[in-house]
């Protein structure tokens, strides 16, 4: 084993691989608009600095950038749409040339929305490309968001920019609500109903903040012009300023990398800003606009044409938000009605607030806290910088899926209508089981993530201890049988030996020297418990001496072949044989 | 040892740690081993096939100029079909329908001609670039100690020139200022956003005052025609406004607040199903009508089951059941839809004498007071 590592340190370059500060000598001086920016900005510094910027490679750093573009392309076709949609509440009489509607008093808002639709050439397009770009930059956060978490990538020193991207998240779903409600046909004007219900549902301050947030009496005029306001300007500016920190944030930090052979906790390996970088990122710009562009050519996002001009009193079956308020409005189906009670007259309407006010803003809380609790846990105060593999840290990745469970029932339990019409089946059943899954899914979900985690890790154990299985089964001389393993590579196997592997902290003695609780003790205990929880289940990574072990044990086995499989655990680590024992019993 | 501490936290601050090193100590729950697999380093470089082979290489620029030509002969189909292509025309389009033929071709040659530049550039990033990685080194985010001693003295000397310190008169009148400032702004817009008028939430155009005492007419939403009696068969449903509104409509003025609290769901049902006296005596012969606004959140109750006489509201599947006098029989609202009392006046239309006995729409704080 230690041959291997004679010819060539860890981060050593390879013969052709250049080192990030050696680039070729300028052949040609600056001169032209080049030279006349450099004298007034003298930028040339920084050229050089971010050209040779290192990226590391990994599909799912691609994730982000789809939300960067969605976002891009949101701003841009949103731009478009301010020249002709307009947003007023004033009641006019349809005369467009969408004949159904002819003659029909709607809002200003509703009017334009349908002249964009039907009587700006190209206008729908640019609507649809508007929809759909914001819907996938949406699902492109959540998804780049899991992404950071699951592979701990949140950790030291990203932990500003895990909740700078927590905050632009939240701001992305008020940012999509507010803009699917300005057409103000029926669908949306029952959702900006819905949200007055909200508001309403506030102790104490409820039906003020209603006539202050619409300006009087719901709905009043006001509604359309605020929400407009806060869409293409209050948001959209902290939007931008946040996403401009996320991502002068992430260039400070130089990207984080995936183990591999070469990469360490102190380097960065990948492709250069120029011309790889550009040329990949930028032309990925491209390709999400080109995808989102072709989605807008053949599918109809939001026909508001079909749903009609809003009034309080006709409504649509299947009235559901855009997908990403989907969870908060299956929070509400689920609320049981009996929550709701008066005291002294006053009406508490706990079936609605906790779903609709709480909601969000605690979701977001916890998201928003958690890089700071597991630091707290492991007492890490280290910098990270190479990412977790999700089966390495096996609690965080359950915490991770429970949530994300507790996500998928409220999101569920917003299609329980459709679900019931195309299955079939009983809404109340449906409800009922959703009510129940709330509870029950996080708490399965947690622990059959951990065991698959804890399985993966043991997996990866045993490929380093005996080898890939090769699928070649040869027949001995006596007329056993024997599938050939063939051992890894020292690079095939380094991906699946090199992470940490904590152990759980011991209970510290709870006292002080007096005997006496200390706060300071009881703290550690908390944490120790903590800790505990976190770490207990613990598969640590091969070591050479295992591996040599277990080589020891593949030349006895050849003799006794009654050994079995018990060669996979660890010779010296009894402690932890006992663990992966304990778990292999049934039940 | 402490000592040293105090010497060393006179000439520095708290701010500053004494050295680095305790950014680099593992944490207590991991032990490093010496009985660890070292990292083999990088892996050797592969060459791809347009490294070694010009052919290939030829091959792929022309693969990647192909995807730039195409892209401008899609931004071209663009450009022409803006013009050439009729507002009003569509097609038939296989697995769509009936489709909008500018939508189409806009969107596909717009979609075609973006993102064949994006994949050009990706596939000529992937085949023709150094592909060669790079290595750079990461550097600890911390300042070093030095420099972070010497911030702080930068910082120090400023606020000490300032003299806050020693002036702290000044110190409590700027931050009070600072602190008082933004009250005006913060008055005048959330002072200005609009009236309250949280009463008006109690107060529907059901209200006979707003009809000059005279009991108010049900009329059809949206027609505004007035409903007789004899009208409303065994099992129908009428979506009802009061009279009241008309005025409204005919003033011009925003109606939808007024229509927001006013909608009535209007159904016939066999008198004998109804479970309830007070709903029986509320109706006229099984006729019976209530809020049309869920008490959950306020959507439109609008789906009516007629086998089952429950009303559903589509927002949240608040179920209630018509029998019971609209009680919540499933799903998130708590109370009840309230029940308008009506009557048949002497031309034989039906009339609402006495309007709402309770706010309607979804709860409140002060509802109940």
């Amino acid at each position: 084993m230690s041959t291997i590592n004679e010819t060539r340190p860890a981060d050593a370059l390879r013969a052709g691989d250049r080192q990030a500060d050696e680039h070729a000598s300028a052949t040609k001086p600056l001169g032209g608009i080049a030279g006349w920016m450099d004298d007034r900005l003298g930028g040339a510094k920084g050229v050089s600095f971010l050209a040779k910027k290192v990226f590391p490679d990994h599909w799912s750093f691609m994730l982000g950038e789809i939300a960067m573009y969605s976002m891009i392309v949101c701003l841009l076709t949103g731009a478009f749409l301010t020249f002709w949609f307009v947003p007023s509440a004033s009641q006019v009489v349809y005369d467009g040339s969408y004949v159904p509607l002819q003659g029909v008093t709607m809002s200003d808002a509703y009017r334009s929305t349908l002249g964009i639709s039907f009587d700006i050439r190209g206008g729908l397009l640019i609507r649809q490309i508007h929809h759909w770009a914001a819907l996938i930059f949406v699902v492109s956060v959540f998804v780049h968001m899991a992404r950071v978490f699951f592979t701990g990538a949140f950790r030291k020193p990203r932990e500003i920019n895990w909740v700078f991207g927590t905050i632009l998240s939240l701001l992305a779903c008020i940012e999509g609500f507010a803009g699917y409600s300005l057409p103000d046909d029926l669908l949306s004007g029952t959702g900006i109903r819905a949200m007055n219900g909200f508001i309403q549902s506030a102790p104490v301050i409820g039906s003020y903040m209603s006539y202050f947030i619409f300006g009087g009496a719901f709905p009043g005029e006001a509604i359309i012009p605020r929400l407009y306001s806060a869409h293409v300007l209050l948001i959209p500016a902290i939007l931008v300023g946040l996403f401009t920190a996320h991502i002068l944030l992430v260039f400070l930090h130089k990207h984080t990398q995936f183990p591999g052979p070469g990469r360490t906790n102190k380097n960065v390996v990948g492709y250069p800003l120029l011309p790889v970088y550009i040329a990949k990122a930028g032309g990925f710009f491209f390709i999400v606009f080109g995808v989102i562009a072709l989605i807008s050519a053949v599918v109809t996002i939001n026909p508001i044409w079909a749903y009609g001009p809003y009034d309080p009193s006709p409504i649509t079956a299947g009235s559901q938000p855009d997908w990403y308020m989907g969870f908060a409005d299956g929070a509400l189906r689920l609320l049981p009605g009996f929550l709701e009670f008066e005291t002294f007259g006053f009406t508490w309407s706990m079936n609605i607030f906790p779903g609709s006010l709480v909601l969000l803003p605690l979701m977001w809380t916890i998201i928003g806290v958690y890089p700071f609790v597991e630091a707290w846990v492991t007492g890490d105060k280290r910098e990270h910088h190479l990412l977790d593999r999700p089966r390495n840290a096996p609690t965080r990745t359950a915490i991770g899926i429970a949530g994300i469970s507790m996500y998928v029932v409220l999101f569920l339990a917003a299609g329980n209508d459709l679900m019931a019409i195309k299955l079939h089946l009983s809404i109340n059943d449906i409800t009922q089981t959703l009510r129940v899954l709330f509870f029950v899914a996080p708490p399965v979900a947690f622990w059959i993530t951990k065991r698959i985690c804890l399985s993966l890790q043991r997996a990866d154990r045993q490929k380093v201890l005996h080898g890939r299985e090769t699928g070649t089964i040869w027949r001995h001389a006596d007329g056993r049988f024997e599938e050939i393993h063939a051992p890894l590579t020292p690079d095939e196997r380094w991906a699946l030996v090199q992470h940490e592997s904590h152990q759980p902290l011991e209970l510290t003695a709870g006292k002080d020297v007096n005997g006496v609780d200390s706060p300071v003790a009881r703290k550690e205990r908390l944490r120790a418990k903590f800790s505990n929880f976190y770490f207990r289940d613990r598969v640590p990574p091969a070591t050479p001496s295992e591996l040599e072990a277990a080589h020891h044990e593949h030349d006895a086995h050849a003799a006794a072949p009654e050994g079995g499989h018990e060669a996979i655990e660890p010779a010296g680590a009894s402690q932890e044989r006992e663990t992966i024992k304990a778990d292999k019993q049934p039940g | 040892m402490n000592e040293n501490d105090t010497t060393d936290r006179g000439t520095s601050t708290s701010l500053v740690p004494a050295s680095n090193a305790g950014t680099e100590r593992l944490p207590a729950s991991l032990i490093r081993g010496v009985d660890q697999f070292e990292n083999p380093g990088l892996p050797p470089h592969v060459h791809r096939a347009a490294d070694d082979d010009p052919a290939a290489a030829k091959r792929a620029e022309r693969q990647v100029a192909t995807m730039f030509g195409l892209s401008m002969l899609a931004t071209l189909v663009f450009l022409v079909s803006y013009f050439a292509i009729p507002d009003e025309a569509t097609f038939f389009f296989p697995g769509i329908g009936i489709a909008k033929t500018q939508n189409i071709v806009l969107g596909l040659s717009l979609g075609f001609a973006i993102f064949l530049i994006g994949i050009g550039a990706v596939h000529w990033a992937k085949t023709l670039m150094s592909d060669e990685e790079i290595v750079e080194e990461r550097h600890e985010q911390a300042s070093t100690p030095e420099q972070r001693a010497k911030s702080v003295a930068v910082v120090n000397e400023g606020v000490a020139s300032t003299q806050l310190n020693r002036r702290p008169l000044l110190k409590y009148s700027l931050g009070g200022a600072l602190g008082l400032f933004a009250l005006p702004l913060g008055l005048q817009v959330a002072g200005s956003l609009g009236p309250t008028n949280i009463e008006e939430l109690k107060h529907t155009i059901w209200d006979p005052k707003d009809n000059g005492g005279k009991p108010i007419r049900l009329m059809r939403d949206p027609e505004m025609t007035p409903i007789r009696f004899d009208e409303v068969t065994s099992g129908s449903v009428f979506h009802v406004m009061p009279e009241t509104l008309q005025k409204y409509i005919d003033e011009g003025k925003h109606v939808l607040e007024a229509k927001a609290k006013a909608a009535v769901i209007l159904i016939r049902l066999d008198p004998d199903l109804i479970k309830v006296q007070k709903a029986k005596d509320w109706g006229v012969d099984g006729v019976v009508a209530y809020s049309k606004i869920c008490t959950h959140v306020g959507c439109a109750v609008g789906l009516y089951e007629q086998q089952t006489h429950h009303l559903l509201c589509p927002c949240h599947q608040s179920t209630f059941d018509l029998t019971e006098d609209c009680a919540v029989i499933f799903g998130p609202a708590k109370r009840p839809l309230p029940q308008l009392k009506i009557t048949v006046d002497d031309a034989g239309y039906l009339v609402a004498p006495a309007g709402f006995a309770e706010p309607v729409g979804p709860s409140f704080w002060e509802r109940a007071r």
